[in-house]
């Protein structure tokens, strides 16, 4: 039903980017400028922008330049910053990707670099045109979902509807992976009733009670200032929309970002970082959660937003699903689905199954806006997380 | 959603909920509940906000989809806004920007 581009490690892409990955900040313009003329080839920017060493951030480079739908990947470094471009080459090379590793300060500076990566790159690209899809089954999809921009009809709307859609999926073998601890907050329960084992349950309450820490610390809950405008009043109301993505399946795991999960069904991701407070806000904004969806391996993420999100992803395209239908009319354009259509008489199922088929669509190469509109962001910053426990992911 | 349509303008998502969320701009006076009833609501409220299903003593819980997402910061009539204004969450504060937190009465 859908196809995919096969990878050595076994795994199928949905797409076939070239990575352009700068590994510190300083490398980043140069970084954008290589992509610049192969954007619309296929081409995109993603990177690092610490110039300190951070485990966290080394796994989740080496699981994006290795994602499936990323088919080569050019790092680009400046040069004496600390992240460790020896160790990701040498995994991306391991994943049968080509790779190459362009240092500015030996390059000979800025619009070197630049030439030699373009160079690289159209190289690429001009291979990977000649790839072709094989048959891919719907248990080899990896799906995340995400609402961003939210407020009082999210809940009522888009959220339930991508949670219909996600019990399908999983009904039909895909694997499905909902996030965001500090938007569960109020949800322990409800969630850990539906825990594969009694043991995951504790598990899946653990990392809410963790999120709730951790935002109290900080002092903010996981909130904006929009919520609040579109009539969300408390971050329990707001956890209580969200928590509607993950659907009704059961729960079969608690993972970590880069954490891949094992086989198809439904795991929650834990976002937040263990140990005490470190390096601010666990996500700063929606798209460092793609990212981290991404890194376990999500091919696509659902996206509900209801004020109005018009961003898309580097490497895994993005489903953009409007909850809200004043905001639909105002930015149809940035928008796959209308859900708010809900709240004047359409049902929740007709919304969940359009989702559905989109999400099949997509996976076989359909282009989304955001994909159209040239959305590509991405986002990495500092966090440390302790592994999972083994009460995480029931056999 | 037209207010001089047949179709509801409060939805009511739990039995056990003391809040109705506006499913369209809903003005002041009667408007009609999901299910069948009426609410007198105090002062127009927009797409997404939630008024009062019934009086609510301050310190109360607010329940909606059936369960508690926060507590009334004050005594609320039924029929009013329920906002940031006069309930808190039971966990961490709300943060808004007061130029667009309103959506509603401001009642």
């Amino acid at each position: 039903m859908i196809e995919g581009f096969p990878r050595q490690d076994g795994r199928k892409g949905i797409r076939n980017h070239v990575a352009v990955a700068y590994l510190v900040e300083c490398a980043r313009h140069v970084a954008s400028e290589i992509v610049l003329p192969y954007r619309e080839a296929g081409a995109q920017v993603i990177g690092f922008p610490g110039c300190f060493p951070n485990d966290y951030a080394q796994k989740m480079m080496e699981r994006l330049c290795t994602h499936p739908n990323v088919g080569a990947v050019l790092l680009v470094s400046l040069g004496c910053e600390s992240f460790n471009r020896f160790q990701l080459a040498e995994a991306i090379a391991k994943s049968g990707r080509p790779v190459e590793t362009i240092v500015i300060q030996k390059t000979g500076g800025t619009r070197a670099s630049v030439a030699e990566g373009r160079a690289w790159v159209a190289a690429r690209i001009e291979e990977l045109a000649r790839a072709k899809r094989v048959p891919m089954a719907l248990s080899e999809l990896v799906v995340g979902t995400v609402c961003g921009g939210s407020d009082g009809t999210s809940g009522i709307t888009g959220n339930p509807a991508v949670g219909l859609a996600f019990d399908r999926l999983v009904g039909e073998g895909a694997t499905c992976i909902f996030e965001e601890t500090g938007e569960l907050i109020g949800c322990e329960e409800v969630m850990a009733a539906r825990a594969a084992t009694p043991e995951l349950g504790r598990e899946l309450t653990r990392s809410v009670e963790k999120a709730a820490r951790y935002y109290a610390t900080l002092g903010y809950g996981s909130f904006a200032a929009g919520n609040a405008e579109g009539g969300l009043s408390t971050i329990e109301e707001k956890s209580m929309g969200a928590y509607a993505k993950s659907g009704s399946a059961r729960i079969d795991g608690l993972i970590k970002p880069g954490d891949l999960p094992p086989k198809g069904g439904l795991y929650l991701m834990d976002v937040v970082p263990d140990g005490e407070v470190r390096f601010g806000f666990p996500n700063i904004s929606d798209n460092a959660e793609i990212a981290e969806m991404m890194a376990s391996g999500a091919h696509l993420t659902l996206f509900v937003t209801a004020r109005g999100s018009v961003v898309g992803s580097a490497i895994a395209p993005v489903i953009k699903i409007c909850a809200n239908p004043e905001t639909f009319a105002r930015l149809s354009e940035d928008m796959d689905v209308n859900a708010g259509r809900i709240l004047s008489g359409t049902s929740l199922v007709e919304v969940g199954d359009e989702i559905f088929d989109l999400t099949l669509a997509v996976a076989g190469g359909r282009q989304t806006a955001s994909e159209q509109l040239g959305h590509a962001e991405f986002i990495l910053t500092y966090k440390s997380f302790e592994p999972i426990g083994p009460a995480c992911l029931p056999s | 959603m037209s207010d001089t349509s047949e179709a509801p303008q409060l939805l009511r998502l739990a039995a056990s909920d003391n809040v109705l969320v506006a499913l369209g701009a809903v003005p002041a006076g009667l408007a009609r509940i999901t299910g069948g009833g009426t609410l007198t609501v105090g002062r127009p409220v927009t797409l997404g906000h939630k008024v009062a299903a019934r009086d609510i003593a301050a310190g109360e819980k607010i329940v909606k989809y059936g369960v508690p997402i926060g507590s009334a910061t004050a005594a609320i009539a039924s029929g009013c806004h329920v906002h940031t204004h006069n309930m808190k969450s039971d966990y961490t504060p709300t943060y808004v920007l007061d130029e667009t937190s309103k959506g509603g009465a401001g009642d």
